[in-house]
């Protein structure tokens, strides 16, 4: 029951984590259209390990 | 995380390891070494073309160059042999056109004197014809005048009294 | 009259494409049919692997589906006399056993997967139980389960077995090998690849420009390229046939993604740098007192947090779209009763197609960020510091005015 409330949780705080980035990004985009590769390959990146970092909780809490 | 552990296999851990590096021995010898090499060398030999093809532009230009130079020089050559050409056209007009002044002036006056003198000899000749026809009219009228004594002393009466003594 | 030329050119062109095509899709198939006419095997199990209907055997099927499986199983259909068929073949188990090594057929335990069936083989009693290989312990003839269906009497055999995933990893093994070496080969004779090659050459000029060049470095990139391209090749390959019909769930098994992640670590470990291992052991600029705090962290990081957190990604983006897109499909029948069978397959349908479209690119996303982070990370492992920056506490260089400023001019 509480692995279930904990990984709830990890999965709102990722999800917050996960739009906070996507928002920036859009931002940066917005405001220099000629960086939208970088911005879009450091995005990823930052994405790609908070995912990782949500999963290996969910996975732990499991 | 227990169903996890328990979902792993040793045995396909080892194998996918042996696998992937037998894969990525193979494919690295066999394969990624001749593509990235042959790549390289094509982006280097796309490279070498393109500097070259830069300096071959560079060198077109210079040519270019060059060839406005030397064209700048004929133009200017020839407009100064042109300009030269125009003088010298200029003053032989001139001066031929001098000479003919002199020369026909000269001919004027010659033909002027020649008309001149011309003119003297005929006036003379008249001169002396007029003289001789008077003469000879004078002549004939004295004859005829004095052909008869009333006429004679007629004459004689008149001019007397033409002349008056004072 | 140009135009004709021009027309009729683009058409010779577009034939020879089509015969190529056509030649290409012709040797696929036919290695297809010789894969599979190999051994297929049609079996009738009546009450062992029923159809599924209910809500719990579709959760019991898809666990059962992101599992390893011993056979490799194609589809089941019921015969006409009632019999549930099963058609596809059976794999090589090879099973290290207390009494040595022990080889044979999956077809040996006939589709049991319950510990039911007990194969002696050199002196051991096997029996297969939920997709693992259990050897039976002396005395034993059959498995004894306790409430969290674990076995009482029986353990785990190291199990090296050409299982479905190591038939889809020697596959794309296989694959990789003839198409890149073939695209090596045509670099030979021709400076420009021509016909399948022509796609393959993009792909792999981005992997080097995209991912190893940028993030290891103009130095250094070459001598990790290899390991990276293949990483990510292999990883893509294996995601979109994960994606096919015949159900290879290679990069959603822990083991594998395991063992990519390890071929990572140990590349990082082995490449870094006398400066990667100062800033992880004794980082310079933080006050004496915290560096052994630091060092902890680091260590912790490099050696237990990346490779985890990349074997875990990688693993969970695609078992989490296995189950995805099979408990869509399972709208089928499990709505079939409150939407009727027109409109629970058309659900189903819709939805699967939409979130496999995302699946073919979670496919390459998840490849590529397998290959960005492992790019990155031997980067970070084989940089070379000048000392004059700043650094933060990870030991990136803190870029400061001088160096961010060319990036804006």
């Amino acid at each position: 029951m509480y692995n279930l409330i904990g990984a709830g949780l990890i999965v709102i705080g990722a999800g917050i984590g996960l739009g906070q980035i996507g928002g920036k990004a859009m931002e940066g985009i917005a405001r220099q259209p000629e960086a939208t590769g970088k911005i879009q390959t450091a995005m990823i990146i930052i994405a790609a390990l908070l995912e990782g970092l949500a999963f290996g909780a969910l996975f732990l809490g499991k | 995380m227990e169903v996890l552990l328990n979902d792993f296999s040793p045995g396909l851990f080892v194998v996918q390891t042996i696998l992937l590096l037998g894969l990525i021995l193979l494919l690295v010898k066999f394969a990624w070494k001749p593509i990235l090499n042959s790549l390289n060398e094509r982006e280097s030999g796309i490279l070498d073309a393109l500097a070259s093809a830069e300096k071959a532009r560079a060198d077109i230009q210079n040519l270019q160059a060059d060839n406005e130079k030397m064209l700048q020089v004929a133009r200017t050559e020839r407009e100064a042999m042109l300009k030269e050409a125009r003088e010298i056209k200029d003053k032989m007009i001139s001066d031929s056109k001098e000479l003919a002044k002199v020369e026909g002036d000269k001919m004027l006056k010659q033909a002027q004197a020649a008309i001149e003198s011309e003119k003297k000899a005929a006036v003379a000749d008249i001169k002396n014809q007029v003289a001789e026809l008077s003469v000879a009219i004078a002549e004939k009228v004295i004859k005829e005048e004095l052909s008869s004594n009333e006429k004679q002393l007629k004459l004689v009466d008149s001019m007397l009294s033409d002349i008056k003594l004072n | 009259m140009t135009n004709f030329a021009q027309n009729f050119k683009q058409q010779n062109f577009e034939k020879e494409i089509m015969k190529k095509v056509s030649k290409t899709l012709k040797t696929v198939a036919l290695l297809f049919i010789l894969c599979f006419s190999l051994q297929g095997f049609a079996s009738s199990d009546k009450d062992q692997n029923p159809a599924v209907d209910t809500k719990e055997e579709v959760d019991a099927y898809i666990l059962h589906h992101i599992k390893d499986a011993h056979d490799f199983h194609l589809f089941s259909y019921t015969a006409s006399n009632g019999e549930r068929n099963h058609i596809g073949f059976p794999l090589p188990v090879i099973v290290w056993t207390n009494n040595g090594l022990a080889t044979f057929m999956s077809s040996a335990f006939h589709h049991d997967d319950e510990g039911e069936v007990v194969v002696e083989r050199n002196g051991s009693r096997l029996v297969k139980l939920h997709s693992k290989i259990y050897e039976l312990e002396a005395g034993a003839s059959k498995v004894e389960l306790d409430e969290a269906n674990h076995a009482t009497n029986a353990h785990k055999v190291l199990d090296f077995s050409i299982t479905k995933s190591v038939m889809g990893i020697l596959f794309v093994g296989l694959f990789m090998l003839i198409v890149f070496s073939a695209l090596a080969r045509q670099y030979t004779n021709k400076k420009v690849p021509t016909g399948f090659g022509r796609v393959l050459e993009p792909l792999v000029i981005y992997v080097r420009d995209e991912i190893a060049l940028p993030n290891i470095g103009e130095k250094k990139y070459r001598k990790f390229t290899g390991y990276l391209l293949t990483v990510f090749f292999f990883i893509w390959i294996l995601n979109l046939l994960g994606l096919t019909p015949f159900g290879f769930n290679v990069t959603g098994q822990l083991a594998v993604t395991a063992a990519l992640a390890i071929f990572t670590l140990v590349i990082y470990t082995v490449s870094g740098n006398k400066d990667y291992w100062m800033h992880m052991l004794w980082m310079p600029g933080v006050p004496v007192l915290i560096r052994p705090v630091l060092a902890i962290i680091e260590l912790a990081g490099a050696f237990i947090i990346k490779p985890f957190s990349l074997l875990v990604r990688l693993f969970a983006n695609i078992s989490a779209g296995h189950i995805v897109v099979m408990s869509l499909i399972a709208i089928m029948f499990t709505l079939k009763k409150s939407l009727g069978v027109v409109g629970a397959t058309g659900l189903s349908l819709v939805l699967a197609f939409f979130i496999t479209l995302i699946e073919v690119l979670v496919a390459f996303l998840q490849a590529y960020i397998f290959t960005m982070l492992s790019a990155l990370f031997i980067g970070m492992a084989v940089a070379e510091h000048d000392h004059d920056h700043a650094h933060d506490v990870k030991g990136h260089d803190v870029p400061d005015a001088e160096d961010v400023r060319g990036d804006f001019i």
